[in-house]
This record gives structure tokens, sequence and C-alpha cells, in this order.
């Protein structure tokens, strides 16, 4: 007889090795193909010209990368702290309007960085750090009160109850009870809070202005305007660098404080009561009273004329404003599909293992929301006419978007997944269900509700535009953000009141189309 | 009928089960009894095939099983916790084994697993809403609505307080005899296993030490530390 | 359609109807035969044009209907993001380039382009069109629009506040305008460079920065982008300041886009300080079919296309041939003198002066 080693984690992972690779291989693709590829290429195409000395450099690159972290770190903690209330509100009670709530928090997130920066100076932001990080916070919010509210509605609340019983206050459980339970997501929603700001680009151009610039802006002022690509691709190479350890610390902590406990489900959730009631109506408004004012002044703006009726006409210039809603919408769901299925299946394979491969995974699949836009767009132009040229396809739009989409929904999946005891799947296993039926009947239904938030930030996060599509040349398709800045870039009342009227139209589609996805439900099995 | 030969596992290099040996004769219901740390969970789910032996083997009617994956070998496992599954129906989570078999319509088999335990009309249910109790037959109904040719039960009783015990060991005997089920059950409990098996196989730092009925047992212990335990 | 009313004008006959089929077939292959393939004169039956989101974005099925009907050959278009982004992008698919003909280059990136070698020499054949004052000496690119970067001011204000227009850029560093004037900045901003370079060749490079010091003491506003110029800072949108810069094309869009339609542009053009940014289109070497963009660029400067100039893109047209529409006649001036700067000055010295700047105005 041979000796066989158990590895610990039970036979179950050995015999499902094969599925854990035909999971596996799609994102693995995915991400090689239209990331990884892209971008070693166009980065060894930069360093191999490198020659470091030019004067005053390292003096300008460690003020600039030390602005980029102070800011990114300083932002986040103020998301959080402005997010906080909300995300309290509404995941510990339930409460006529809390979906409607947490739409609204979505919305700053997907307006044009531009359209934001002029309300922003309307109402006195001056160009400053302080407008940047307000900035920051505004589209930053609902990352967090999103992705935080997933984990902690769904804690037992009789774990609370018994803390309460055990003697301690409502601050002391929520600081040594609640507080380590919700770790993961706080690190999640951190991390991809940090993400964004730390690559921040229009929002530090625009409402900075040149003397606050982070790497992003660097590196784009390197390659496009100074067209110097080695220092431009060095640049990427010591972003890349921080993102990486940042995300590398970050998924430690995660696999540490992870813990399985067994899943509630959502409706354990009840009204509030009492000075609670308060509480809870003074966060929920609060919060969106602060979030609304900048949009205030765009929809005051938008409704000082005809705009809305002109976004219907055919304008001799720009076609029909309204139509640009097609191609947004379109490239929204393409997007969202892909980013979802291979979310999904990356998820699976991050929780199916622990070890440093499945670290790696995951580190790798956040990296493209900290890797500069200028790096990945030119790599897509330099990389992808092999095998076959698809530098000038449409669809590099979505996929594009996709990129930044996918961290979002793995995630919001993998504290979920992670949640789940082992025993479950092993019992779904001995009753007969082979490893493809253990996901399909146990993981996927668990895990479809926190996929659809990760599927409403896609969505959002395609509408908004946000990703390297700047930098790759595509047929021209004009979605909304790029009428949006099409009306902006012109002189004229009519032309400044329809950008104002379509961002309205934006943020009011947007709120739409989130409030649809948080109410729909993934497969027949149960509401979970 | 389920032989075990020789089985050993190691677990990160520590050996839980060392040389185990045992058999369990269709129809027949085998308690393993042993303290805390014994390695009883690890036979079980060695059995299952959730765990793999270093070295040992596994038959079932003389052909081995130890290359067959968990979702083949037709045996039925009952977790200390339950396990069931928490984003389904009582019916559901009863139904589900018959489902993985092919079976599309589960209804009346359902109804008849809970019908033995006592659980009529509980199809429609959530999980999360039923007592330790009623979850305790959930999760029996669930592992015999299937028809497996091997029911292991893991500390099946376990969980409850001392009244329920009492009156579910005497509901679970006769579930199981009359089924007419080939069982394993794995307790802590001596009385438990008393009433639960024909058999008794006491298991101690990883090895099976003695098997017997409680009388054989009591009339010849192999060595003082059963003789102490039994008693 | 069907042929009733036609009616058979002679009975067929079967045998003379094969021959009839017979000869059509042959004439047809042979026509083909001459046709088919991609031969030394071929043509294409699309070409892809590459521009920056600005152009690209206003095309529509008429603009290239003239040349598709002309040529038969449909046009593509590709967008990039603005003309930093388009030029880098034709350096990096050198040796596969994305499309055959690449417009919107201006002077400020043109340099960079011309010495990555990524344009094929052509001579339109309507470059005589073309004002002398913006040809260059090599055909590497053409000329096909230009726009006039100069500050604007708001007429309702100068009217209430009674300030007499200022002459030059000297009076603007006066008292009487601290604080009345926005620039953008030249590192962000497209028309902020442009003005910088129209203050280097009207002062020197011994005299700029006294300039710009002057500028800065008076409290110069420096917004980071023509948005934030146009829209929050101008009087005219409920900003401070009365002048800003802008576009010599921005007081006949005013018109055009007003509320209320007008017959007198709210706002005016100030000659002093005025530069000309010329783009260029060029053939990309490595293109399939050279002779067919050459077609192309010949369309970009016929007085058809360049009549759609001025309403979609808001620039002059290049062919001095092409009718201006009367908004344009009537409501700007359209300067006399601007400055140009080659594209070799600009590249030589760009990074240099801008650095400059900054330390003029942060200091």
């Amino acid at each position: 007889m041979d000796r066989r080693v158990d590895r610990g984690d039970g036979g179950l992972t050995r015999k499902i090795r094969w599925g854990w690779i035909a999971a596996a291989a799609p994102p693995a693709l995915f991400i090689g193909y239209f990331f990884a590829y892209p971008l070693i290429r166009i980065l060894t195409l930069g360093l191999s010209e490198l020659s470091i000395g030019a004067s005053g450099l390292e003096a300008r690159l460690l003020r600039v990368g030390w602005f980029t972290l102070w800011q990114a770190t300083v932002s986040t903690i103020l998301t959080f702290l402005a997010a906080a209330p909300l995300t309290w509100a509404v995941s510990s009670y339930r409460f006529p309007g809390r979906r409607l709530a947490m739409a609204l928090a979505t919305v700053p997130f997907v307006l044009p960085t531009v359209v934001v920066g002029t309300a922003f100076v309307a109402l006195g932001w001056t160009e400053s750090i302080a407008a940047i990080l307000a900035a920051h916070v505004f589209f930053n919010v609902a990352v967090v009160v999103r992705t935080v509210s997933t984990l902690w509605s769904r804690i037992d609340p009789r774990i609370h109850e018994a803390a309460r019983v055990l003697g301690a206050s409502e601050w002391v459980v929520f600081r040594k009870v609640t507080l380590p339970l919700l770790r993961p997501a706080i690190a999640a929603a951190a991390s991809i809070v940090f993400l964004f700001t730390f690559t921040s680009f229009g929002v530090v151009l625009i409402l900075g202005g040149f003397q606050y610039a982070t790497l992003e802006v660097e590196i784009y002022r390197q390659a496009v305007t100074l067209f110097d690509l080695p220092l431009a691709a060095a640049l990427a190479v010591v972003q890349l660098v921080g993102v990486t350890g940042a995300l590398y610390w970050y998924s430690r902590y995660q696999e540490r404080t992870a813990v399985a406990w067994t899943l509630e489900r959502g409706t354990n959730l009840k009204h509030p009561r009492g000075r609670a009631r308060l509480a809870v109506l003074a966060a929920t408004l609060g919060t969106l009273v602060i979030l609304a004012v900048p949009v205030s002044v765009l929809v005051s703006r938008s409704l000082s004329g005809n705009y809305y009726q002109a976004l219907f006409v055919d304008d001799p210039v720009v076609g029909t404003p309204i139509s640009s809603i097609a191609n947004s919408l379109l490239f929204a769901m393409v997007a969202t599909v892909l980013a979802t299925i291979i979310g999904i299946m990356a998820a699976t394979v991050i929780t199916g293992r622990s070890g440093q491969l499945s670290r790696w995974f995951d580190l790798t699949l956040m990296l493209p929301l900290g890797t500069s836009a200028v790096t990945i767009g030119f790599g897509f132009i330099v990389a992808l006419d092999w095998p076959v040229d698809i530098r000038a396809s449409i669809w590099l739009v979505p996929i594009a978007h996709a990129l930044v989409a996918i961290p979002f929904v793995v995630r919001s999946t993998v504290p979920t997944l992670r949640s789940v005891p082992p025993e479950t799947r092993q019992a779904a296993a001995i009753l007969g269900a082979s490893p493809f039926r253990v996901w399909r009947e146990i993981d996927l239904p668990i895990v479809s509700r926190a996929a659809l938030v990760g599927a409403a930030f896609a969505f959002v996060i395609s509408l908004g535009e946000f990703g390297a599509t700047s930098f790759i040349a595509r047929p021209s398709s004009t979605t909304m953000p790029t009428m949006i800045f099409r009306l902006l870039s012109r002189p004229g009342e009519v032309s400044f009141g329809m950008a104002m009227a379509l961002s309205v139209v934006l943020a009011v589609v947007t709120l739409g189309v989130v409030l649809a996805i948080d109410r729909a439900r993934f497969g027949e099995l149960g509401s979970f | 009928m389920l032989e075990v030969k020789a089985l050993d596992v190691v677990i990160d290099a520590k050996p839980i089960l060392e040389n185990v040996d045992l058999q369990v004769a269709d129809g027949e219901i085998v308690a393993v009894l042993g303290p805390s740390g014994s390695g009883k969970s690890t036979l079980l789910r060695a059995i299952a095939g959730l765990v793999e032996p270093a070295t040992g083997e596994i038959e079932w009617d003389g052909v081995s099983i130890v290359n067959v994956p968990p979702h083949r070998r037709n045996f039925g496992l009952m977790f200390q916790g339950y396990a069931l599954f928490p984003h389904m129906t009582v019916a559901e989570n009863v139904g589900f084994g018959l489902k993985m078999a092919g079976n599309d319509d589960t209804t009346s088999q359902v109804e008849e697993a809970l019908a033995a335990v006592g659980l009529q009309g509980f199809e429609p249910r959530q999980v999360d809403s039923l007592s330790g109790g009623e979850q305790q037959r959930v999760a029996l109904a669930r592992t015999l609505a299937p028809n497996p040719r091997l029911v292991m039960l893991d500390e099946p009783l376990g969980a409850l307080d001392r009244n329920l015990r009492q009156q579910l060991v005497t509901d679970t005997r006769q579930l199981l005899e009359e089924r007419d089920v080939t069982a394993l059950v794995v307790t802590h409990d001596r009385e438990e296993a008393v009433a639960l098996s024909n058999r008794l196989a006491l298991m101690r730092g990883g090895t099976i030490v003695q098997t017997g009925t409680l009388e054989h047992l009591l009339a010849e212990p192999v060595d003082e530390w059963v003789a102490t335990f039994i008693s | 359609m069907p042929a009733q009313g036609l009616g058979p004008l002679i009975a067929p006959d079967p045998r003379k109807e094969t021959m009839r089929h017979l000869t059509k077939i042959l004439a047809l292959a042979l026509v083909l035969a001459a046709c088919g393939g991609d031969d030394q004169a071929g043509t294409p039956e699309s070409l892809t044009l590459i521009a920056h989101e600005s152009f690209a974005e206003a095309v529509d099925e008429e603009t290239f209907a003239g040349f598709t009907d002309a040529t038969g050959i449909t046009v593509k278009v590709l967008a990039s993001d603005d003309a930093g982004t388009l030029v880098n992008q034709a350096v990096l698919s050198k040796d596969n380039p994305l499309a055959d003909v690449l417009f919107g280059v201006d002077d400020t990136f043109l340099s960079r382009a011309l010495d990555e070698g990524i344009f094929r020499a052509y001579q339109s054949e309507n470059i005589d069109t073309v004002d002398a004052g913006l040809l260059r000496e090599d055909d590497l690119v053409t000329p096909i629009d230009y726009g006039d970067v100069c500050f604007n001011y708001d007429k309702a204000w100068f009217e209430e506040n009674d300030v007499a227009l200022p002459d030059d850029l000297d009076d603007l560093a006066a008292d009487e305008f601290a604080g009345l004037v926005t620039v953008e900045h030249p590192a962000t901003s497209s028309p902020g460079l442009a003005f910088l370079l129209a203050t280097i060749d009207s002062y020197g490079e011994d005299g700029w920065r006294d300039w710009w010091e002057r500028m800065r003491d008076a409290g110069v506003n420096v917004a980071n982008d023509w948005n934030t110029a146009y829209y929050s800072d101008f009087t005219r949108y409920g900003g401070e300041t009365p002048v800003v810069m802008s576009y010599a094309s921005s007081p006949p869009a005013e018109v055009i886009f007003a509320e209320e339609p007008t017959d007198v542009a709210p706002t005016g053009v100030i000659e002093a300080g005025c530069y000309r940014q010329v783009e260029y289109a060029g053939i990309l070497e490595g293109t399939n079919y050279p002779e067919s963009a050459g077609e192309l660029i010949d369309f970009l400067l016929s007085a058809e296309f360049q009549e759609r100039i001025p309403l979609t893109w808001f620039v002059f047209p290049a062919n001095q041939d092409a009718e201006l529409p009367t908004e344009f006649v009537e409501h700007t001036t359209i300067p006399t003198s601007p400055t140009r700067l080659s594209a070799e000055y600009i590249a030589e010295n760009r990074d240099r002066w801008i650095d400059e700047w900054i330390e003029v105005m942060e200091g």
C-alpha cells in the first residue's frame, strides 16, 4: 500500500482538484490576457529604454508618491467616518426607504468628475486639498455602505443579545463583538476605496490642480504630454509595487480574521423603536442630505431652462443626446455579466483553497483597480494585436470596465463564501452532490445575494465610465458621460444646461438600475 | 457489509487513527464509543471519504472504496452540528439526497421521511426557525431519505437536553431498526451507545481497543481501561 | 419590383436568350477578374480614420457621405481621448497601425509624431486652397483646420462697469484689470499652454516671466481646465472674472446655443495675446492603401467637408474657399496676427517653459 499523507484540508479538496482548475481557468485566462499580458508588454517596452538620472526627479517622485499615499489614506478614513452612520442604520434595522437610501448613496459614484467639479466649484469648494478629499468621500461613501452592510446585516442578532446579557453596553458590544466580526468586510471596503483614491486622476486634476499631482497624474503627464514612456513605465511600476504591497498585507489580514459562523437570513432586521428611530432617521437623512448638496446644484442648474426637452431634440452637432443612454446601458450590461460570472468563479476558487496560490490569485484580480489607466490602455494598444487584432474592437470598452468591476464582485462574495462552514458542503457531497453540484446547490445560492451587490457596482462603474477606456482607441460610440463631456466642452447656455440635465438623467438611470438589481433574486432556491 | 482494515489517518503530520479494524454487518448498528479526542469523528469522515487515509483499506462487500469520491459512496453521514442547508426549506433539505440521485419528484418520499421522524407538515419551514430537537430530526430524515447503504451518525443526540435525549434515543433506535439500516453511531455517552446499538466498539487514542456487546465487554474486558470505562 | 405593365416586347427566342445570358456571365467574369483582389492601385472597401474624441464623436452618416459616394469607400472612425493620447497610440502601434489616416495632431504634439516617423508624405491636390500661414515645409501632414485661442470678454459686465477693453497684454497686467482675468494652467489645459506660448512669443525669452509676475501680483486667476474657467469663473456664468481665456469661436457658439434667439453675441474676442492652433491630418506609414488614404485627405480639405467644420467642431477651416457660416462672420473677430510657434521649437522648450511658469506663479 502506498503512503499518502492527508494534508488536513480533507480529501474532499484533493478530489475536486479538477473542479478547481475548471473554475480557475476562465478568470485566470481573462485577467491573464486582458490585464497581465498588456501590462507586461507595455512595462517592458517602457523600461527597456529607461535611463535614470533626470535632474530633480527623485525629489519630485518622493513628493508625488508621498502625497498620493497620504491623500488616499486620509480619504479612506474620512470615507469610513462619513459612511458609518448610514451603514449602521441600514445594517441594524429595517425601515421604509432603506433600499432607496442605499441606492441614492450610490448615485454620486456614477457622476462624471468634470460635472461634479463644476458643482463643487459653484459651492465654493475652491481648488484645494479639502476639495479633493471631500470629492473622494462624496464618490466613495457607497462602497463602504454597501460592502459592509452586506455582512453586518447578516450577523446573528443572538450574538449581540448574548453579549448584552453578559453585561456589555452597546458601545462595548460594538467594539468587542461586532467590529471584529465585520473586519473582513471593513478590510474589503477599505482596500477598494484606498485603491480608487490612490489612482485618482480627474478629481485631483480638476479640483486640486497641478500642484497636487498624484502618481496617476504624473504617469499621465510623463506618458501623454511629455512622451517620456520609460519614466512613465517606471512610475507605473512604483505604483504597482505599492498597491501590491498594500493588497498583500490586506489579504493576509483577511484570511486571519475571517471567521466561519452560520449565516442568518437577511430578514432578521427589525424595525427601530423608540430612540433608535430618531437615530436611524438622523443617520439616513443626514447622510443623504449631505450627499445631495452637490447633486442639487446640478438639478437646479438643469431646471433653469428647457434643457430636458432639448435632450430629445436632434442637435446638429451632438445628435440626439438622450440616445446615448442606449450605448451606456448596453456596455453596462455586457460589463456586468462578464464581471459577475468571472467574479463568482474567482471567489469560489479563492475560498476553495487556502494558501499562497489563492492569495496571489486574489491579489492579481484586485490589481486592475490599482493600476494606472494610462498603462492599461496603452498596454491594450501594444499587446492586443496578437493572436488576433482586437485593438480597435468596441468590446474592449466593457472588457476594460469589467476589469475594474471584478474586484467588487470578488470582494463582496468572498466574505460570504468564507462564512459557510465546511460541513455544509461536505454534507451535500455525502448526499450525492458532485463537486459541481455542491457549487451549484450550496455556494451559488448563498453567494448570489452578495454577488448582486458586486454586480450593482459593476453596472454603475460601467455607466460612469471608469477604467482605461480613455486610453484605448475605439469606434465612436457615444455613452452618456461622453455626451455630457462633449456638451460641457462648448460654450453656450444651452450646452451647459443640457450637460446638467443629462447628468441628472444619468443619476436617475443609475438609481433605477441599482434599485432593480437590489430587488432581483438569483435562482429559484430559497430567499437567501 | 463494511470492513475497515488497518486504517491509518494522519492530519497535519499528527496520527489521528492508528491501525483501526472494524466490521459492520448488514443491518447491524455499531456504536463507536470513546472519550473526546479519541478520533471517532475522524473515523466516520474517513469512511465517508472526506478524509484520505494514509494507509489501510475500507471495503464494502469486499470491494475497496478508498478511491471512490464521497458523492458516489452512497453512504449517509449526520454531522454533529447537523449542517442543515440554511438557504433551503425543510423539504428541500430532506429531499436533497433524492434530488442528487436523479429523482424529480421527491414530494412523497420527503413526506414519508418527515413522518417517520414525527415532523409531518414541516415541509415549508425554514431551518433556522426550528428548535434543536426539530433540527436533529430533520437532519436524521435527510440522512435516511435516500436510503443509503450505510448510515453514520456523529453524536446524534449530543446537542440536546437530557429529557429530549431520552425520548429521541428510543425514537432513533426504533427508526433505524424499522428501516433495517446498517449504521455506525459515534458517541461519548455510554448510555446512548448502549441504547442505540447492537454492538459497541471502544475507541481510545486513535485505535479500536475492543468490540463486542455490553455484556461481553463487562465480562471480558481486554484491559483495565476498558473495565473502568465501560462500568 | 413586379414587371407588370412592361409586357414582353418580343417573344423571347430560347437560343438567343441562352447566348445573351452566357455573354452577360462572361462579361461579368472579366470585370470581376479585372477589379478583384488587392493590386497596386487597389481600392479598399473601407478606410479607417483615427482622431481625438471631439472629432470622432461628432461624425455621423452624412459626414463622409460625399467621400463614399465619390470613391465607394466607407470611412470607419476610431476615437482616442485627446491629441496627446492620439499621438502616443499612433507611436505605440507604429509597426501595425490602427488606422490609415490620423487626424487631430496639433503643433504641440507634432514634433513627437514626426520624430517617430509615423507619417507618410503626401501633398494634397487641394493644398493650394490653404492659407500660406498655415503651411509647413514638409508634406508629412496637411493642415485641416485652425482654432484661435483668445481672451473672451463679457460685454454686459464691461458695459455695466464702464471699463475700456484692453488693447494689449500690458493693459491686462495693469491695476485696472487686477483680479479680473482667468487663464488656464498650461500643464493641464491646451488653451492654457497656447496662451503661455503666446506670451513667450510676445515678450521673448527674457520678458515673459516678468509679465507673468505682474499678472500674479495683480491676482490673475488660474483655472485647471477650460470648463472651470468658462463655466465657473467667467462672469457670464456667475463667476468673478469678466475676461477669460477661451476660443475665437466661443462668441458664435454663445449665439448659436443661446437660450433665447439673439442677434448680438454676449461675449467678444480680445485680439491681444491670441494663439493659433493648427490641426493636421496625415497618412499613417504602414497603411495598405496610401492612394485611397490620400483621397481621404483631399476630401478633408475639400470645400464640402471644410464648410461643415465651423458648426460641428467650432474651429476654422483651413481651406480659404470654404464659406463661413454667418454666425462666425458676424460674431467674432479673426485675429490678424496671432502667435504661431513651430512644432520643433515648442517640443524643445515646452517642459522648461511650463516648469519655469510654475516657479514664477508659485514664487
